[in-house]
């Protein structure tokens, strides 16, 4: 396949960035998105040019640090995968493909494709983990939880933290990645006695981050390559009102 | 330790709190539009029935109802309207735009919120000064009256719109403000259940229905009035 790429090219957080026309000559159908860039990347070396930046590393969707904008989609059109899954025989020859960083306020370009997504994790230190006893660990099944909410739990789980909902939605609000981190462990009995904490902090953080609001227009729930449903985002909207309604009367 | 501000505060700060009161006051609107309808269609019962209707209102509780409904409408609305402004500069400084922009599921009326906001607030403005206030050209609306059985007179509520809506100005103005009010209604009802934390996916698509058939009736309900007087020369001998 011959294909033409529109690439963002960026030096680093400071240069206003552009993009750059790039040929992708024979590349097979059977490579996965990331490796056209290798493939093309090679290229560039061997003109002694400075390569294409991209995040990436399990290559097969379970890690959450490829991203990618491809054609104005975050990981492509092709719905729940990430960019790493994304095969070239899903492409046609000739066509003409624009590659962008994930873009917010909240997610810095550090250089071309490559994004600073630490904000994220200063949302889980507000609030995204349980305080636990450190000893031996506990009897499997000791604590019972039944099956719908550990279901619903693990589907909040599967998020990988990408940023692709972000990337995605018009507002650069966090609010899919939030909710699915709060809700996996508000729901569990491990979760459940610090919930209304978690909550609050949580949002507070993201608020702090930059992040925009949720305006309820799905496109989170489209782009995410774990098919996290906004449902989540629901709960965490209830799930604020009611603590800061009891932090109210309570503090 | 330093005093941690109210929760009402920081609720109001933050971006879901503020999103609450959006949904809830928007709510108060959704509730105040359908009551609005009700009493406008009696229109096409006759003149009688409208100005008693006009006259119910304004002595309500003793004439304190039309105010404690004044009240209650005019701070939703400014709540509603603030809170949104604040949530959009937020949004827009959140975002650095794409080259190459593309939309899944966004609704065009999902996208122009704010733009079908402000036209239906300018023309709750001029609406108001219209046949709230009666102010300017509209001042002339003062001298319709009608004796009442009583031997008291009271303004003639029919008469004004009929003169109202005469104006092809007027209707024009009118038919757009309510089809973007529509539009509005159309995501902003659904959006009530999703911000008040009360829908799911099951759900999701029936509160959507539900909004669509409440626009839809709003739309038709309130456009049938300076249709039928503008084209079908309703109230005009």
């Amino acid at each position: 396949m011959n294909l033409t790429l529109k690439v963002w090219r960026q030096k680093n957080a400071n240069d206003p960035g552009q993009l750059e026309t790039y040929q992708a000559k024979e590349i097979p159908s059977e490579a996965s998105f990331l490796e056209m860039l290798d493939i093309v990347n090679n290229q560039i070396l061997e003109q002694g040019q400075d390569p294409i930046h991209f995040d990436h590393d399990c290559r097969e969707g379970i890690c959450g640090m490829c991203s990618l904008n491809i054609n104005g989609i975050p990981h492509s059109k092709e719905q729940g995968i990430t960019t790493c899954q994304v095969h070239m025989r899903k492409f046609s020859d000739g066509d003409t493909i624009w590659i962008e960083p994930f873009r917010a306020k909240a997610f810095p370009i550090v250089k071309d494709l490559v994004v600073d997504r630490s904000s994220f994790d200063r949302i889980i230190q507000a609030g995204g983990y349980i305080d636990v006893r450190t000893g031996s660990a506990p009897d499997a099944n000791s604590v019972p939880i039944s099956k719908e909410v550990a279901d619903a739990a693990f589907d909040a789980a599967t998020c990988i933290g990408c940023g692709a909902c972000v990337a995605a939605c018009k507002n650069a609000s966090a609010m899919l990645f939030v909710s699915a981190k709060a809700s996996h462990l508000n729901q569990l009995p491990q979760g459940a006695p610090e919930k209304e904490a978690r909550v609050i902090g949580m949002v507070e953080q993201m608020d702090e981050e930059g992040f925009g609001n949720c305006t309820n227009h799905f496109e989170c729930e489209a782009v995410c390559p774990k098919s996290i449903s906004a449902d989540n985002i629901a709960k965490l909207n209830r799930d604020y009102l009611l603590a800061k309604a009891k932090q109210s009367v309570s503090s | 330790m330093p005093q941690s501000p109210p929760a009402l505060v920081t609720f109001w700060n933050s971006s879901i709190g503020k999103k609450i009161v959006v949904a809830l006051t928007g709510l108060v609107l959704v509730f105040f539009l359908i009551a609005h309808l009700s009493g406008n269609l009696l229109i096409f019962v006759g003149q009688k029935a409208f100005n008693d209707y006009a006259y119910f209102l304004h002595h309500l509780l003793h004439g304190a109802g039309v105010w404690i409904a004044r009240v209650v409408l005019l701070t939703s609305l400014v709540l509603h309207v603030v809170a949104t402004v604040q949530l959009t500069i937020k949004n827009r400084a959140s975002r650095t735009a794409y080259q190459k922009e593309a939309t899944q599921r966004a609704s065009k009326s999902s996208r122009i919120m704010i733009w079908s906001g402000f036209t239906v607030l300018a023309f709750i403005i001029y609406h108001l000064l219209h046949f709230t206030a009666r102010l300017g050209p509209y001042s002339s609306f003062n001298d319709l009256t009608v004796t009442r059985p009583d031997g008291s007179t009271s303004l003639d509520a029919y008469q004004m719109v009929i003169n109202g809506f005469s104006s092809l100005p007027a209707v024009i103005f009118y038919v757009i403000a309510i089809s973007l009010l529509c539009s509005h209604l159309s995501h902003g009802v659904a959006s009530i259940f999703q911000t008040l934390g009360l829908s799911t996916s099951k759900t999701r698509p029936l509160y959507k229905k539900l909004a669509l058939i409440y626009s839809a009736v709003i739309w038709v309900g309130f456009l049938s009035i300076p249709i039928a007087i503008y084209f079908f020369r309703l109230g005009q001998a």
